[in-house]
């Protein structure tokens, strides 16, 4: 256990300075490679130091930087936190950046854990640890549960009740071989329900969305017809210039990108060309993008002018958005209401781009969307969504082991081990096992880097 | 006077007492009836899955199950052979005459040993430490230590239809005061059952209208003395049979009468969920057409079949009808009727890891009166309890197998901290690193100890450290010898057939391809070995990746064990721990925090606060 660890150690989404706690006897090496500013090595313990967080040539952050030398800290071991600014991306880059040139990931409590086991913490600490213990255990197990909604809990027991019929057959066929009468397993069932169990796995994965989209952010796209204020209600979000604004319709010709973040939360902008048939060459490549787009996003906020009435090419994209995570923006409130929408469950927002009216229902309906209120509550719940998501990739993995050991033609005792550990992984996101590492999962119920 | 009294004469009296003496220690056995020592009262074999590993056990660190059933086989059958390395294991068919004799004969001839013919009634305690035996009459014999291997005879009772009959098995005499005398002494006392078949006349089976089971073509052995007492040619086959339709009517018409299902109102037993009766199987298993049971011979002295998967509590006019709706046995001859047993067991949970009780001290209880059942389970039992009680007299640390060593450690661990609620069968699934626990290495896992423990003489220990220098040497030379492709190497390759060569390659890593055996290897290099050998050389190379990954996790469990928890540990003073918990602690009292956390009802935020609690007991002793 003398690897370095490192963890954000501050809630995600909340707050404008992150910190990334590192501890471990390699802090402040692994540091010193991304880090412009003092020699590390040579600042004396218990100081703060004013730099630049780089990756090769990249500049990725200012920051304050704290340096805590063992054994006078909270784990015994050199520490270094890293106040961040940049916001979720810019920390969660750093944290990627330190996990690449050497740390490992810290598991939850990790830090708590070796403040515990190398005797840092006392008495009186002690119960306080015990109190934590008692006060919280409930409390994180039940937002780690909630977390997985009941629908995809539902869904990985089913998967275990599914892997656990195969093996406890096997298991069968292996303490009463002389039953013969007793369904033997064939490698046959067991590919058959492995493939399909890993398909499944893929399915939970790819809806068990709120994790990736913390780390990537939420791919959002702006469409609507030329000229409805697209490019207004971005640049209000993004609250610089960034697209071209004029009066005449299909200024915007190529797609426009920009970054806004959302009480932390990352919304990846992209402002299109109007959607309208088109002879204008620049243009028309500009639409066809725009429905491209539509496809890729995570949301779509589809812009409509309150002074015009409703169009084909509209109600055609109506339609598109049906499927997707969408808000209709009414824009231009402030002129007379021209517009007939269809009854629709898409949510609908009235705004105008131009006075700056109703951009904050805006962002308040799309942090409805995406719970993010729920994201910058705690941290409870994006450790506990990453965790499982790491789970389930990792019992995806013993899939795949089952899979190949099927075709190097090994015995069927030598495949149910990794189809058990399939088994226990998946049992692990909905808390119907506990890992054997108790120590780890002691401390699993404290936040990930406190 | 003497250091040890070991109380019953089954699997588990005849292996704690051998154990117990030739470690030196004056020993009498004391048995209801000195003609039942090491009787098989159920099914005549010896081994099956799991349990074939803990005789090759038990022979590793110095018993005698495995050298006594060589010494008795009818038939002899690896299983298992197909379904992985893991999980292998020998059966026999074991001569219930033949069994008996040459245990008896191992008993008598060892020194410190004495036999004695009597019932036990009670045990002398004084200040909860045992001092002796108290029998029938009333004949009081001073001992050091007791071991009670009682099996199914305290206040036994055999269950045929609606009658009850205060007896043991062959209605022999139980035992009727001595569990109440151990409920006085503050054990907890469950009521257990389980049942056996008919034993019909061989000369009245048409036996062409079954199918014949033989043994193996190639010889076996459980113990590692590897010596061969039978002949392969003069095996005695099984028969295999199916229920009939007839059958499971004439079981399904006459459920009430069946002692199990209402035939006896007065049932407390609990049956093995594992070796369910067969009007069990047909009402649990409703829509299975048919059942298999296999017809075995029990002796080659006497003309017995037993009816293996037939055991019932059916009245016996029923059970004539039931035997003769079976093919092949329209006219047998019913020479032992089917009947359930209930008895008395302990609660395991009053069991340390040594099978000392927690409840009087130098008392060591082993076998079905722990609450397993199976001939294998008892012995092996046996065997750790004399082990320790020897060890204790020699104020030495008792041997605890943990769960990664032996299968024996899997039992003793789960009994101890699970407890039971049917009578509990060793199975492959219960052990979590099964793949370490193989047949073919019980030796290498389990020789250093039964030598250490002083069972294993020094002669067949040195023989063992040549096998396991050996087998490095093997290893070493396959990691140091490559073939190349030339086109002999690759001919040979195409016959097999098996990928060719495109460059060289260690004759190690040839072994890995699936397809690969030891023979393909000794084309190639000369070599001097045993099937033994071979077989576990094969097995730890064609594995490895598997093998590695088992230790990995096995460590992480032993770190744990190695956790320990003091003895005077007051759980009280620990807050918040979950009164369940709290309940459960205090009654097992786990030596580890590993064995905590196996218990069920402890969670590990209850393991949480007992590390705490111990960090800041530890602050306090410093």
């Amino acid at each position: 256990m003398n690897d370095t660890i490192a963890a954000i150690s501050t809630a995600l989404g909340v707050g404008a300075i992150s910190i990334i706690r590192v501890s471990g006897e390699d802090s402040i090496a692994i540091v010193s490679k991304i880090w412009k500013g003092k020699d590390l090595t040579k600042v004396p313990s218990h100081t703060i130091h004013y730099g630049f967080i780089y990756d090769q040539e990249e500049l990725i952050d200012e920051v304050l930087l704290s340096i805590m030398k063992a054994p006078k800290t909270f784990t015994k071991e050199d520490i270094i936190e890293i106040n961040s600014h940049g916001g979720i991306a810019t920390t969660n880059r750093i944290l990627e950046l330190l996990l690449t040139n050497g740390c490992r990931l810290a598991e939850p409590g990790e830090f708590t854990k070796r403040a515990f086991l190398n005797g840092r913490i006392d008495l009186i600490e002690a119960e306080g640890v015990m109190d934590l213990i008692s006060s919280k255990t409930d409390k994180s197990r039940s937002l780690a549960l909630s977390q997985m909604t009941g629908e995809v809990s539902n869904m990985i027991h089913q998967l275990r009740t599914k892997i656990a019929d195969v093996i406890s057959n096997i298991e069968v066929n292996i303490d009463y071989p002389e039953y013969e009468d007793i369904e033997v397993v064939t490698i046959e069932q067991v590919k058959e329900n492995v493939t399909y169990i890993e398909k499944e796995i893929q399915r939970i994965l790819a809806r068990s969305e709120t994790g990736s989209l913390i780390k990537e952010g939420i791919k959002t796209v702006i469409v609507g017809k030329p000229n409805v204020g697209k490019s207004s209600i971005l640049n209000r979000l993004l609250e610089e210039e960034k697209a071209i604004v004029t009066d005449i319709a299909g200024t915007t010709r190529d797609v426009v990108e920009g970054d806004i973040a959302i009480d932390g939360i990352l919304l990846h902008m992209i402002d299109t060309a109007g959607i309208r048939e088109t002879q204008d060459k620049v243009e028309s490549i500009g639409v066809k993008k725009s429905l491209e787009w539509i496809q890729k996003a995570d949301l779509v906020l589809c812009v409509f002018n309150n002074n015009e009435i409703l169009s084909e090419e509209e109600e055609e994209l109506l339609k598109q958005i049906e499927k997707k995570t969408s808000i209709i923006i009414v824009n231009k409130k402030d002129l007379p209401c021209q517009l007939q929408l269809p009854k629709t469950d898409i949510p609908v927002i009235r705004m105008s781009a131009l006075e700056n009216d109703g951009i904050e229902e805006l962002r308040a309906e799309i942090k409805k969307i995406f719970h993010l209120e729920q994201i910058e509550q705690t941290d409870y719940t994006y450790l506990s969504s990453a965790r499982s998501i790491s789970l389930l990739k990792q019992s995806l993995q013993a899939l795949q082991a089952v899979k190949e050991g099927i075709a190097q033609s090994l015995p069927i005792d030598m495949i149910e081990i990794d189809l058990k550990n399939a088994w226990n992984l998946l049992g692990e996101i909905i808390g119907e096992t506990y890992t054997e590492e108790l120590l780890d999962e002691m401390f699993s119920r404290f936040c990930l880097g406190k | 006077m003497y250091e040890v009294i070991v109380v019953g004469g089954g699997h588990a009296g005849c292996e704690a007492a051998l154990a117990t003496a030739r470690k030196g220690h004056s020993t009498l056995l004391v048995t209801g009836n000195i003609h039942n020592i090491a009787d098989m009262p159920c099914n005549p074999s010896i081994g099956g899955s799991a349990k074939g590993i803990v005789v090759r056990e038990i022979d590793a660190l110095g018993g005698e199950m495995g050298r006594n059933a060589d010494k008795s086989l009818l038939q002899m059958k690896m299983l298992n052979v197909a379904k992985g390395p893991a999980v292998q294991a020998l059966r026999a068919q074991a001569d219930k005459i033949t069994y008996p004799k040459n245990m008896i004969k191992t008993l008598e001839s060892t020194p410190h040993l004495d036999i004695k013919e009597a019932m036990v009634e009670d045990l002398i305690v004084e200040n909860h430490i045992v001092k002796g035996i108290v029998l029938e009459q009333g004949e009081r014999i001073e001992s050091k230590c007791v071991i009670l291997t009682t099996g199914t005879y305290l206040k036994a009772d055999i269950l045929v239809g609606d009658t009850r009959t205060r007896q043991g098995p062959h209605g022999e005499k139980p035992s009727n005061h001595l569990s109440d005398q151990l409920k006085a002494y503050g054990f907890d006392i469950i009521r257990l059952k389980t049942g056996t078949p008919q034993r019909i006349d061989k000369n009245s089976i048409d036996f062409s209208k079954t199918q014949e089971e033989q043994g193996d073509r190639v010889y076996h052995t459980f113990s590692f003395d590897n010596e061969i007492y039978y002949d392969i040619d003069s095996q005695v086959p099984c028969h295999l049979i199916y229920t009939q339709p007839k059958t499971h009517q004439i079981i399904k018409e006459n459920l009430h009468q069946s002692s199990m299902y209402g035939g006896l109102s007065d049932i407390k037993g609990v049956g093995p969920r594992y070796c369910p009766s067969i009007e069990d199987k047909i009402v649990r298993f409703a829509d299975k057409e048919r059942h298999q049971l296999f017809l075995e011979p029990e002796s080659l002295y006497y003309d017995d079949i037993y009816i293996q998967g037939f055991s019932t509590s059916m009245p016996k006019d029923i059970q004539e009808q039931m035997v003769h709706s079976l093919p092949g046995l329209e006219h047998a001859k019913i020479l032992k009727y089917a009947y359930a047993i209930e008895y008395d067991a302990i609660d395991a949970k009053q069991l340390k890891q040594s099978l000392e009780t927690k409840v009087v001290e130098n008392l060591y209880t082993a076998g079905q009166i722990n609450g397993t059942s199976g001939y294998e389970e008892a012995a092996c039992q046996g065997l750790m309890a004399g082990i320790n009680a020897a060890l204790k007299l020699e104020g030495k640390d008792p041997l605890i197998l943990k769960r990664n060593e032996a299968y024996i450690g899997v039992l003793i661990d789960d009994l101890v901290t699970k407890g039971i609620i049917d009578p509990y069968r060793l199975l492959t699934s219960r052990a979590e690193y099964r793949l370490l626990l193989r047949h073919d290495n019980a030796d290498l896992r389990l020789r250093d100890y039964g030598y250490q423990v002083g069972l294993v003489p020094e002669e067949k220990y040195q023989k063992f450290l040549q096998k396991k220098e050996r087998i490095k040497e093997i290893e070493n030379l396959l990691k140091e010898t490559k073939i190349t492709p030339t086109d002999s190497t690759q001919q040979y390759l195409e016959n097999i057939p098996t990928a060719l060569l495109k460059d060289g390659i260690t004759l190690y890593d040839f072994l890995k391809r699936p397809e690969i055996t030891f023979e393909h290897i000794k084309h190639f290099i000369d070599l001097k070995t045993t099937p033994e050998i071979e077989e576990q050389i094969t097995v730890a190379i064609k594995y490895e990746g598997y093998i590695a990954k088992a230790n990995k996790e096995a460590l992480k469990m032993v770190d744990l064990d190695n956790k320990k928890i003091p003895d005077d540990i007051n759980y009280d003073a620990i807050h918040n721990l979950a009164s369940e918990a709290k309940q459960k602690l205090k009654k097992i009292q786990p030596t580890s925090i590993g064995q905590a956390l196996r218990i069920s009802g402890v969670n590990p935020a209850d393991i949480s606060l007992i590390m705490v609690y111990l960090k800041k007991e530890y602050h306090h002793g410093n």
